[in-house]
């Protein structure tokens, strides 16, 4: 009878007896550990997706514990964190921490999105992989926005209203959703109190969602600079110590410059506005989004109409959920595609343009810009995309990884094979 | 590593925030509290508490800070409490109910000099001096604005109406503020014998205040350099791991 149970790899008593019975060993294993193959010829910019994973667990913790501190009213909250910022032990280094995570995880995430964008990691089989990635994405900047009003400050009351009247165009039942969010007719107290309970909840979404995304990237295995299929295993090494360690290293230099920020320049990524206590009855001269929602409140504010112009917003982020079919091109990596490259730095350069432009005041030279870089954004996508395949001739492919890499100048692919040798 | 490095080179210039509203460019003062080894100076704090108390407090509250936090000024206990003394607070209810007065302690919070908000506005025509606190933080330009509105009285161009209940300031968006010159040069006596011009008095009171608004921003700098240090000491030796434990995958294709 005994022989008969499968007995577990792990060599360890308790390991394996445990293992045995709950294989959750086995399943770490295989996700993150010796187990996992990987693509062998991965290159710096594939750290940020578990960088992403870390600065979340990092907000969650730091969150936690900012909550035991934080009351969430509107005649006490911006007590309260002024209160953890000099009577807390240690306070101050918490919330700087949170404060500046928020951005830092924004900014590892788009760099993660441009990665997904230049190597087309997002193409088939990977589209569900893709947007669940998306979804992430939605759910972080909801996220934000929520934590962004609990300190009550100036810029959370009114960046709280603007937003929440995006709903209001919705016909006919526009106003009561608005009143539905909001729990008033305003914003206020009940709102605060909601926004507080949903901003606890929603990061142990995201966890979940992001689960997901492992599940769904590891049906197929991480993509690889060269947007190739790996067909050997010889082009494989498993994750744990190659990955691990890489990651490790690419952790360090991340947190250094993340302390930058926390350390000497805490402020710097937000507004001064929100050190003004929240007054319903005086308006700031400029509203502006956080940086990482910039480019979203650009488009937004670049269409004259109301309606339209939430339309557009949602609509921008709305237009990456069908990506992997705007796209039509078979070769995944920019590296063979000489035309898409190109239509990508630009498109990357507009999006910072909208970033910059949606902290500006809307006048003069800015809202031609913002119509001209709104119109892009969409024109990439609708327009650029679909067509690139059609006109463009991509480089001839490696037929594996270790192709281009180890024989340089072997017949049929030598443009391709310079390239990647940098 | 070298774009890491441009990107930490760039981080330290002297940028006050990403987002900050447009402001008249003002005065730019080197701080002692600038840079990543920044300290406060303790001696123009204390000019500068003299001077918030002496003549700021009598319209600005700041009720973030407690008396017992001047003890970072360089203060000891018994000057504090002494300090704190000095004010009446209102407490209570006492065991009858009632709300009693009595001297301040080293634990209370700086007394404001107004009861509400309203009772505050009443008294200055309507406009609400702010709460000093955070007000360093809470301006696009921070201290250099700060400094640089506390000197910006100037006469105002002669084709320029100033309302009454208005003045004129070089510096303040708009340029008619509400707030009455506050600083004229001796306007106090410095204990320690300084003299009181209006630009030392303006330099003093921001310090302090850029203390007030930041009392943790020392330590805040220390740790930070001993968390960085920390982590490029970390990264030199992961990268090091990493080359080791990658040489046979390098190695076979080379």
């Amino acid at each position: 009878m005994k022989s008969s149970i499968p007995k577990s790899q792990f060599k360890n008593p308790v390991i394996n007896w445990i293992d045995t019975r709950l294989p959750i060993f086995t399943a770490v294993n295989e996700a993150v550990g010796t187990e996992h193959p990987t693509p062998k010829n991965l290159n710096y910019w594939w750290n940020f997706g578990s960088l992403a994973g870390v600065t979340l667990v990092i907000m969650i913790i730091t969150g936690i514990a900012l909550a035991m501190n934080y009351t969430a009213h509107v005649d006490h909250a911006f007590d309260s964190v002024e209160r953890i910022m000099r009577d807390v032990n240690g306070g101050w280094l918490i919330r700087y921490i949170h404060m500046n995570g928020a951005s830092f995880f924004f900014i590892v995430v788009y760099i993660h999105m441009a990665r997904s964008l230049y190597y087309g990691s997002y193409k088939a089989p990977r589209e569900l992989l893709w947007i669940l990635g998306v979804v992430i994405y939605l759910l972080m900047m909801a996220t934000a926005f929520l934590g962004y009003t609990l300190p009550w400050g100036q810029m959370s009351f009114w960046g709280a209203t603007v937003i929440t009247n995006f709903f209001s165009v919705i016909p006919f039942v526009g106003e009561p959703i608005v009143n539905w969010l909001l729990g008033g007719y305003t914003v206020d107290n009940p709102t605060l109190n909601r926004f507080y309970a949903l901003h606890y909840l929603l990061p142990f979404v995201i966890a979940g969602v992001i689960l997901l995304h492992i599940v769904a990237l590891h049906r197929f295995g991480s993509n690889n600079p060269l947007g190739i299929d790996i067909k050997s295993d010889k082009d494989m090494i498993p994750f744990h110590p190659y990955y691990t360690i890489k990651d490790f290293f690419g952790l360090a230099v991340f947190l250094a410059v993340f302390c930058v920020f926390v350390f000497f320049l805490p402020n710097f990524l937000g507004h001064p506005d929100n050190y003004v206590p929240a007054d319903p009855m005086s308006t700031p001269a400029h509203i502006v989004p956080e940086w990482y929602l910039s480019p979203f409140y650009a488009i937004l504010r670049a269409v004259p109409d109301k309606l339209l112009g939430v339309l557009a917003m949602f609509g921008a982020i709305g237009i990456l959920f069908i990506l992997p079919w705007l796209d039509r091109s078979p070769v995944r990596s920019a590296h063979y595609r000489p035309m898409y490259k190109i239509f990508y730095i630009i498109f990357i350069i507009n999006m910072l343009g909208l970033g910059y432009l949606g902290v500006q005041n809307p006048e003069g030279i800015y809202i031609l810009l913002g119509r001209v870089c709104t119109a892009w954004y969409f024109i990439h996508f609708l327009v650029v995309m679909p067509l690139l395949n059609i006109i463009e001739t991509p480089m001839a492919l490696p037929k594996s990884v270790s192709d281009p890499i180890f024989s340089s100048g072997s017949s049929g692919m030598a443009p391709a094979a310079r390239r990647s040798k940098k | 590593m070298y774009k890491y490095f441009i990107f930490i080179v760039l981080c330290f210039l002297p940028i006050q925030s990403f987002s900050a509203g447009p402001s008249i460019k003002g005065e730019t003062i080197d701080w002692g509290f600038n840079g990543p080894f920044g300290k406060f100076n303790k001696s123009s704090l204390q000019r500068g508490l003299q001077v918030y108390t002496e003549v700021c407090s009598s319209c600005h509250s700041l009720k973030y800070i407690a008396y017992r936090n001047l003890s970072d000024l360089g203060y000891n206990k018994s000057e504090i409490k002494a300090f704190a003394s000095t004010f009446t607070v209102t407490d209570g209810p006492n065991d009858d109910g009632e709300m009693f007065e009595r001297p301040g302690m080293p634990a209370d919070h700086f007394v404001s000099p107004y009861p509400n908000m309203n009772a505050a506005r009443a008294a200055n025509g309507g406009a609400y001096p702010p709460d000093l606190s955070l007000i360093t933080k809470a301006r696009g330009g921070g201290a250099d604005y700060l400094y640089s509105l506390l000197i910006g009285y100037k006469k105002p161009p002669e084709n320029l109406e100033v309302r009454e209940g208005l003045y004129y300031n070089k510096y303040y968006s708009g340029n008619l503020i509400a707030m009455p010159q506050p600083l004229y040069g001796e306007d106090v006596t410095y204990a320690d014998g300084t003299n009181a011009s209006i630009e030392q008095m303006a330099s003093d009171v921001t310090e302090f205040l850029a203390w007030a608004a930041e009392p943790e921003m020392e330590v805040r700098k220390r740790t930070g350099i001993a968390a960085i240090t920390f982590l490029l000491i970390m990264a030199v030796l992961s990268y090091i791991a990493k080359q080791q434990i990658w040489a046979n995958v390098k190695k076979k294709q080379a």
